[in-house]
């Protein structure tokens, strides 16, 4: 393993120039400068040789299908039959004066405050096991695993755990709270449970995004910290938590745009039912089981649109490094 | 890592008592959902419709049957296929693909250069969930719907976060080192193939494991891109448990079983390499 694979996770772009050596940006640019060019108009098109394949693919799966989707959704088209007729924004009006079809971004709310919870859950204990515990990677494994477990796999653990005297019942009913809640029964307990799944499921990447930033803190700072007599908490205030203000960031436009398009965990657990559809589960209903691609498409466009603005507004808030590809 | 950075800050009493526990809790949270499925699987269908509460212990602990019915019922076998299938031929596009484009990307100066770094920045921003209703036409259009080489194209082809670890990694390798191969009289294909690409392996290991855990768990691509039997994945194998075994939850129970225990191995083995992986994976 060489030094970049092991660069703590922090770094979000700030590991970069780390990784290269001093004044490594100079070199490059001289290099670039002294590249032999003199192998006649063939090596103009090497790269270009490199970069068919991938091209292709990118333009073709993505940049082909979002022009699409923008012409669609001024379409009536229901995906099949050859006929297409222009209907200027209908689409767009219907999707924001049919309050059933609007009523599903309300869905994502539940998500939304899940992802918060998520994140201070994840926060508290990528701080505690950033000390030296006993069991550390014992518990680091076990935070982590459900992230990496198959989304249809946790759909039915959870089936089986919410159900009618299944593992919750059984659970509470040990502390005498017995109940026949059904809790994927009414839309208000399904969404909360749902949300929480989703909790279960991802609060292990997050923990780990943490854990890495903050393990990436030198350990004379927490010395320093000390010997000035700050408590823990000091400590986590002045400290940890100006040190991952990135990755923080980072994780809250993750849990913004998953929010928005949850998919899985309520397709599978209930298939949209008691008022648990996303607006992503929409969308894949009216696109192929109603036809109505027009219709969906300009759903697609606004859940991106919406998407970009979220993602837009945090690079504003935090400018960092993440995007120095050159 | 730095893990040392932090030795010697061993919380005590009280406080120490307390992290504890909240581990001790998290840790359950976790567990325990699992291993009640685990224990239905062992059950029989006579012992789960009994009742009794989820937790009560299996009679037979050996009682593999219900794993015999997953995996012949439930196609399981065939899913496994496909899905190694898949991740076959995805996976190896993918680290070619990535590995080309961070070569051409790093190790060349020309026209549209930057032109091209900014298409797969853009992408990135693009959701994969978003765009289906029209990506289904174009794959349809090439009449790959309901073949396995529809996900093998779509995981191959929208894949930008393993070219970024490419071109993160492929910066570290010395451009002296074209060059010698350059001055021997190496072409452009000799260089990439002989030198950069076997020094990338740790960054191939990382695509390695992050792409084929993506792919393993996927549902949503081979759900709308395979719907036909025979063609199931683990994941679409997994979810048509729901139908036929309706109230069956102890098929249903060995059928998820079945589906994690591998991802458990293979955390298990390589699971330094699946922190580092996933976090760089997220971050980028």
């Amino acid at each position: 393993m060489t030094h970049t694979t092991h660069t703590p996770t922090t770094g979000v772009g700030k590991e970069n120039p780390a990784a290269r050596p001093a004044g490594g940006r100079a070199r490059r640019a001289a290099k670039r400068r002294s590249r032999p060019p003199g192998r006649g108009p063939l090596s103009r098109v090497t790269p270009w040789l490199f970069l068919l394949a991938p091209l292709a693919l990118l333009i073709t799966f993505t940049y082909v299908p979002v022009a699409n989707m923008v012409y669609y959704s001024f379409t009536d088209w229901d995906g099949v039959s050859p006929e297409i007729h222009l209907v200027g924004a209908g689409n767009y009006s219907e999707l924001f004066t049919r309050p059933e079809l609007f009523r599903v971004f309300f869905v994502s709310f539940y998500y939304l405050a899940a992802s918060a919870v998520q994140i201070v859950i994840a926060l508290y204990f990528a701080t505690v096991l950033s000390f030296n515990l006993r069991l550390r990677n014992l518990f680091k494994g076990i935070l982590f695993f459900p992230y990496l477990i198959n989304g249809v796999a946790i759909g039915f653990v959870f089936l089986y755990f919410f159900q009618d005297g299944g593992t919750l019942d059984s659970v509470l009913s040990w502390f005498g709270a017995g109940s026949d809640h059904a809790w994927l029964g009414d839309p208000t307990s399904a969404n909360v449970s749902l949300a929480g799944v989703s909790v279960w499921r991802f609060t292990g990447l997050n923990f780990v995004l943490f854990l890495g930033a903050i393990q990436s803190i030198p350990g004379e700072l927490y010395e320093a910290a000390q010997l000035d007599g700050a408590t823990r908490w000091h400590q986590f205030r002045y400290l940890i938590a100006p040190s991952i203000r990135p990755v923080i960031s980072l994780s809250v436009i993750l849990a913004v745009s998953g929010s928005l398009s949850v998919f899985e965990i309520p397709y599978i657990m209930t298939g949209g039912a008691t008022g648990t559809t996303t607006f992503v589960i929409q969308t894949v209903k009216l696109a192929f089981q109603f036809n109505k691609t027009g219709l969906a498409s300009a759903a697609a466009v606004v859940l991106l649109l919406i998407i970009l603005l979220v993602t837009w507004i945090q690079r504003r808030l935090v400018p960092d490094g993440k995007v120095d590809l050159v | 890592m730095t893990a040392n950075a932090v030795d010697g800050r061993r919380p005590r009493g009280v406080g120490s008592a307390l992290i504890y526990l909240s581990l001790v809790l998290a840790s359950l949270v976790v567990l325990v959902p699992l291993s009640v499925v685990f224990l239905t699987s062992l059950k029989t269908s006579k012992e789960v419709t009994e009742g009794g509460g989820a937790f009560r212990l299996p009679g037979d602990w050996l009682n593999w049957s219900n794993y015999a019915i997953a995996f012949n019922d439930g196609h399981m076998l065939s899913a496994f296929g496909n899905t190694a299938f898949i991740l076959l031929f995805s996976i190896t596009g993918t680290v070619i693909i990535g590995s080309m484009t961070a070569y051409a990307i790093d190790r060349f100066t020309f026209r549209g250069r930057k032109l091209v770094m900014g298409l797969f920045l853009v992408a990135t921003l693009v959701p994969g969930v978003t765009t289906q209703v029209a990506t289904f036409q174009v794959v349809n259009s090439f009449g790959l719907f309901d073949t396995r080489w529809a996900p093998i194209l779509l995981y191959m082809g929208t894949d930008i976060v393993s070219i970024y670890i490419f071109l993160q990694f492929i910066r570290s390798i010395p451009v002296s080192l074209d060059e010698a191969a350059r001055l021997d009289g190496a072409n452009a294909l000799t260089i990439y193939w002989r030198i950069i690409f076997p020094l990338l392996k740790p960054a191939i290991a990382t695509v390695v494991i992050i792409k084929g855990i993506t792919v393993y768990n996927d549902f949503y691509i081979p759900f709308l891109y395979m719907p036909s039997e025979g063609l199931g994945t683990i994941s679409t194998a997994l979810f048509r448990f729901k139908g036929p075994f309706g109230a069956h939850w102890e098929a249903i129970s060995a059928g998820a079983i079945l589906v994690i225990v591998p991802t458990l191995v293979v955390f298990l083995f390589l699971q330094r390499y699946i922190y580092n992986g996933f976090a760089r994976g997220a971050t980028k």
